[in-house]
């Protein structure tokens, strides 16, 4: 395999030489725009909530239950309208990190493949982005369980 | 110079010289939504309104482009399905679907190629061939490419909501088609004075690019071993040519291949023209410019066949560029090997 093999003198310094042209990411405003539309989506979730805690005077696991409902569907609505990847292009991670970026990565592929068929593509294709997040999500809960668990006992 | 040009078929180590060469004779092209609304807007013959063209698949879509731009450039010229000996050509689409199933429909000889983006030129060396041997008096050459489909099959659904790095590069919805006939071909035609008269075949370079939103400096050393190769083997310099025309390195792979022409002793600067530079605006916000085989065939048959036809180039060197990744390549950590094949244009 190519990776595998030693580097020749040539594509070294032809790499180390992309490396110092190549065009830089702005991380500054990236980091700003993320800050921004990352605390605007959290405030959205906070005004849920307490809407949810105020209004309808649910319960603590009610209230994060009723929050993460009514963000996910939002997520879900705006990637449907075709709406979340130009807020997404503008904000970066501050719309990827949120639930509703969550939301977003399971309509996007379920809506992409759509044409493969609804078991054969959304079904099979809907956690192809998500689905790392999911596997590594539970499983180090499972171990966090577990280690609290022995502790306790 | 020309004199020893015309006496082999071959020159130096991957240089083909056509001593009966086929002459462009028409051309098609159909163009995205997008691409319609860049510089080269007004040059294409078909700008859809929307990517899917009122096909249920940007897949179909695809196909119905390539087929569109064969169809297209033989009603230009009159010519009927028979006329055609050969249809050649690619797209970017695992399996090739786009140019077999549109080829179903066309029901012609067909070879299918893939050079990636270099499919363009790769399918011109081969027409060029084809009729200077006297195989064929009339070949179809022909790319596709699509963004939607491409976006799909390489990187991440459409409605995922992300950036992208400033080296990325926009996949060109577009196709392109040349019919190029020999010397025996007395049929109606709209271009007289453009032929296909040389071509250099390329070699796989890999100068161990990894990321497969850099390509255009993937494939920029492919390119300058290309034009290094071709001038070498023809005894040219770059002021031989009015245009070396690139296909799809972009702003930044444009840049390292004019840095690595300039290692080879080579100044191409001034002579330079790089497709995916061209067919979109830079407040089109597309980073590094437009790529895909589409983009190389599109820019060809609609703007600089023109060109050459009114005089304006006399002879350019046209030279597309693929990236031969995969997407399992690239999730396997490999470089990324690129490819470039050059045929000269010229008026005679």
């Amino acid at each position: 395999m190519a990776n595998k093999q030693q580097k020749t003198p040539e594509q070294r310094r032809y790499q180390q030489r992309v490396n110092e042209k190549m065009p830089r990411s702005k991380t500054l405003s990236q980091c700003i725009r993320a800050f921004i539309s990352g605390g605007i989506i959290c405030s959205i979730g906070q005004l849920v909530h307490d809407i949810g805690e105020k209004w309808l005077m649910l319960d603590e696991k009610g209230v994060a239950a009723f929050t993460a409902i009514i963000m996910v569907f939002l997520g879900a609505s705006l990637t449907g309208l075709g709406v979340y990847d130009k807020i997404g292009s503008w904000s970066g991670a501050g719309s990827i990190v949120p639930i509703t970026g969550f939301a977003n990565s399971i309509v996007s592929p379920a809506m992409e493949f759509k044409r493969e068929g609804f078991v054969t593509g959304t079904a099979a294709k809907m956690f192809v982005i998500a689905g790392p997040v999911l596997v590594y999500g539970i499983g180090s809960s499972v171990i966090v369980g577990l280690i609290y668990a022995l502790l306790r006992a | 110079m020309d004199s020893v040009m015309q006496s082999g078929k071959r020159m130096g180590n991957q240089t083909l010289v056509f001593s009966n060469p086929g002459a462009v004779i028409s051309s098609g092209t159909i163009a995205g939504p997008m691409e319609g609304k860049g510089p080269l807007g007004e040059h294409f013959d078909t700008v859809l309104k929307e990517d899917t063209w009122g096909e249920d698949s940007w897949e179909k879509a695809e196909r119905k482009m390539f087929e569109q731009a064969v169809r297209r450039a033989m009603e230009k010229a009159e010519l009927n399905s028979g006329d055609v000996d050969c249809l050649l050509g690619g797209d970017l689409l695992n399996q090739i679907i786009s140019a077999n199933f549109a080829a179903r429909e066309l029901k012609m000889p067909f070879l299918g190629l893939y050079g990636a983006c270099s499919t363009m030129a790769e399918s011109l060396l081969i027409g060029g061939m084809l009729l200077d041997g006297g195989y064929a008096d009339c070949v179809a050459c022909t790319a596709v490419s699509h963004f939607s489909t491409a976006e799909r099959q390489y990187r991440n659904p459409l409605e995922m909501g992300g950036q992208t790095t400033p080296t990325a590069q926009r996949t060109v919805t577009g196709a392109g088609c040349s019919i190029a006939a020999g010397p025996n071909y007395s049929g109606s035609r709209i271009y007289r004075n453009i032929f296909i008269t040389a071509g250099t075949i390329g070699k796989v370079v890999d100068l161990g690019i990894t990321d497969a939103n850099n390509m255009g400096a993937a494939m920029a050393p492919a390119a300058a071993d290309t034009l290094a190769a071709h001038l070498s083997d023809t005894g040219r310099g770059v002021m031989d040519y009015d245009l070396v025309v690139t296909g799809d390195l972009g702003s930044f792979g444009s840049e390292m291949f004019i840095d690595l022409c300039r290692d080879n002793g080579i100044d191409i600067q001034d002579r330079h023209m790089d497709c995916g530079n061209m067919i979109f605006a830079p407040e089109q916000k597309v980073d590094c410019g437009g790529s895909g085989c589409g983009c190389s065939a599109s820019v060809l048959n609609a703007y600089l066949l023109d060109k050459i036809e009114k005089g304006e180039l006399r002879r350019i060197f046209f030279m597309a560029t693929g990236a031969l990744l995969s997407p399992t390549s690239s999730m396997q950590s490999e470089s990324i090997p690129g490819i470039a094949h050059g045929v000269v244009l010229e008026r005679k």
